[in-house]
């Protein structure tokens, strides 16, 4: 078959110039095809931007308005809301919940890896298999007997109880990530270290520290994500006080009616800080969602 | 709270012994120094996961209304019965099932197709990469929000918008404007899914595009093979491992989806899946026993899902240097 092949590819890469042509005319078609694509699949953020900046009226037009004048009310309205609507709480609690969650998450989770990847515990397979089954346990599996124990010890509303809960979500995935990365650690080069004398605070510090930091940035900045954009427990589990933004966000809409400029600049502004972690962190981003398997 | 996540990482004793191979010495202590790493974690999760399913399990064989309190009583399976005869709770496990499978397959297909581009150098790749990643970084919530009043709503959304602009340049006064949410639920959820998700499997088929080892598929080149067969027989092999892991990821993921049913359409019109039935039992039915019968019923079809799942996915380490 790859003989029959042969003879009119060696003839292809000869020097005539209409095929490099033909093929370069290709690859600019394809380019092309990949910047329409792209474009489509971010029309509706940029369109969601642009309605942002609109004034109401200008928003819901039929046709689309692209000319109306630009404005910042509907940041206005989202930030400076009066009457006990300001949507900081819930940012803040979502902060705190995404963040201490995170922390956890690699507390907990680099110690297990450790003992599934360097110095492996037997049936290491099954023990990682076992962390990954859990997510496998659908949350709502779970959510009754924890609404009802928060209910009776007082937790319910609290942001404390968000936060064990997003790290037991999150830590089956950073563990199987870190695992992954740390496997990569060449062994002889911890040996190497032992042998002149280094012991483990800085064989970690020295050794695994430098290889393993991309992959580690990664993982936190997925259980960041998954964090912030938790929906189900907080919807439950939070009221008034411990509110985060995505509960916030759907509140604030049903209880003031359909403003589509409002609505859209309360989206953006609560995507902003994934948003930004992510396109700052493409590559890692990259790195952890294949689960290291990219070098 | 029952698990303090403060005992975490007490490994330094474990590991500095000195040499691995003769377990010679006190081999039992060695073996819990290896493990007492683990073990901060793995409390943990059983006790956040499994102990809430254990009480589910305990709570399903209960007839139990929290509007009644007082009316609790054991009753054995029946509301496994009540819930398996409930056509609405079959009707779940339908969309449940076509929601993840639609969402996950064309989500795969659309980001193989968009890896496959990206993978080639043009300019402005950068950008175009960034482009596609949004969706995926949006809150999902905010997602659905932005899908059902600003693209779906049928007087000002964006795509009747279009559809009226798009009529408009050829002359037409009256196009069909379709009430995208209420003609069309599960498509709708559907489309916003597969928006979201399709950047997430293109980022982990573009980081398998980029390990492929390119002198084997420069040789194959050599030896006279075309673009579809180095694809066929190069690299999607060298996918499969990525394919897997992006649809095993995508599933856990997409089972569980609750914000986009929630929010666009309340559940209604035949797109309740099972976490919005579920929830919607015990927060607004206030029928706990039914509630967690539910529950474990949907933990066995995940059980059942999952072993076999997880039978695909240990292909995923068949590559990777043992160490045990």
């Amino acid at each position: 078959m790859t003989a029959t092949l042969t003879a009119p590819a060696k003839a292809r890469t000869g020097p005539v110039p209409a095929p490099v042509r033909r093929a370069r005319r290709r690859n600019a078609a394809l380019g092309l095809l990949a910047w329409i694509s792209g474009i489509l699949f971010f029309l509706p953020v940029a369109w969601m931007a642009l309605t942002s900046l609109h004034s109401e009226p200008d928003a819901a037009t039929n046709p689309p308005s692209l000319g109306a004048p630009l404005t910042l009310d509907g940041y206005r309205e989202f930030f400076g809301a009066g009457g006990g609507n300001s949507p900081w709480p819930p940012l803040i609690n979502s902060m705190t919940a995404s963040v201490v969650s995170t922390l956890l998450v690699l507390l907990l989770a680099f110690p297990a890896a450790y003992a599934l990847s360097i110095r492996p515990v037997r049936k290491w397979r099954d023990v990682l298999f076992f962390f990954l089954s859990t997510k496998m346990l659908p949350v709502v599996a779970g959510l009754l007997p924890i609404y009802l124990f928060a209910k009776n010890t007082g937790m319910l509303d609290n942001i404390w109880l968000l936060v064990i809960l997003y790290t037991s979500m999150n830590l089956p995935i950073a563990v199987w990530m870190m695992q992954s990365f740390l496997a990569e650690v060449p062994i002889s080069v911890i040996e190497a270290a032992q042998i002149d004398g280094a012991r483990l605070p800085t064989i970690l510090a020295r050794v695994i520290a430098p290889i393993t930091g991309p992959g580690m940035a990664a993982t936190a900045l997925i259980c960041f994500i998954f964090s912030w954009n938790e929906m189900l427990f907080a919807q439950v589990l939070t009221g008034v006080v411990a509110q985060t933004a995505p509960v916030f966000l759907t509140g604030f809409i049903t209880s003031q009616g359909l403003f589509l400029a409002k609505v859209c600049a309360a989206s953006l502004a609560i995507s902003l800080p994934v948003l930004a972690a992510g396109f700052a962190a493409q590559d890692k981003l990259v790195q952890g969602l294949s689960l290291g398997a990219v070098k | 709270m029952s698990a303090p996540p403060a005992a975490a990482a007490p490994p330094a004793a474990s590991a500095q012994d000195p040499q691995p191979p003769p377990a010679a010495k006190r081999p039992a202590l060695r073996a819990w120094a290896t493990r007492a790493p683990l073990m901060p974690a793995l409390v943990f999760l059983i006790v956040v996961t499994q102990l809430p399913f254990a009480a589910t399990l305990v709570t399903s064989l209960f007839d139990w209304n929290s509007l009644h309190p007082d009316d609790r009583h054991f009753t054995g399976f029946d509301n496994y019965s009540t819930v398996l005869a409930d056509a609405e709770v079959r009707e779940s496990v339908v969309t449940t099932a076509v929601l993840t499978a639609v969402v996950v397959l064309v989500s795969i297909v659309i980001g193989l197709l968009l890896a496959l581009l990206l993978d080639r150098s043009f300019k402005g790749r950068g950008i175009v990469r960034t482009m596609l990643i949004a969706p995926f970084l949006i809150v999902p919530v905010a997602a659905a929000l932005l899908w059902k009043h600003v693209l779906y709503n049928p007087e000002y959304g964006l795509f009747n918008g279009l559809l009226n602009w798009l009529a408009g340049l050829v002359g037409i006064d009256d196009p069909v404007q379709p009430e995208w949410v209420t003609d069309m639920p599960l498509l709708a959820v559907q489309m916003s899914l597969i928006w979201q998700w399709t950047p997430f499997m293109m980022l982990i088929l573009l980081a398998g595009l980029q390990s492929r080892p390119l002198d084997l598929i420069e040789a194959a080149r050599l030896d006279g093979a075309g673009n579809w067969q180095i694809f066929r027989y190069l690299t999607l092999p060298h996918l499969r491992r990525y394919l897997e892991l992006g649809a095993l990821l995508g599933s856990i993921y997409i089972v569980q989806n609750f914000d986009a049913v929630f929010t666009i359409t309340k559940g209604g019109l035949g797109t309740a899946n099972l976490p919005y039935t579920i929830y919607e039992t015990f927060y607004n039915a206030h029928e706990y026993g039914e509630a967690s019968a539910t529950g474990v019923l949907v933990v066995i079809g995940s059980i059942v899902i999952a072993t076999f799942a997880l039978r695909v996915v240990s292909s995923l380490f068949s590559e990777e240097v043992s160490r045990s």
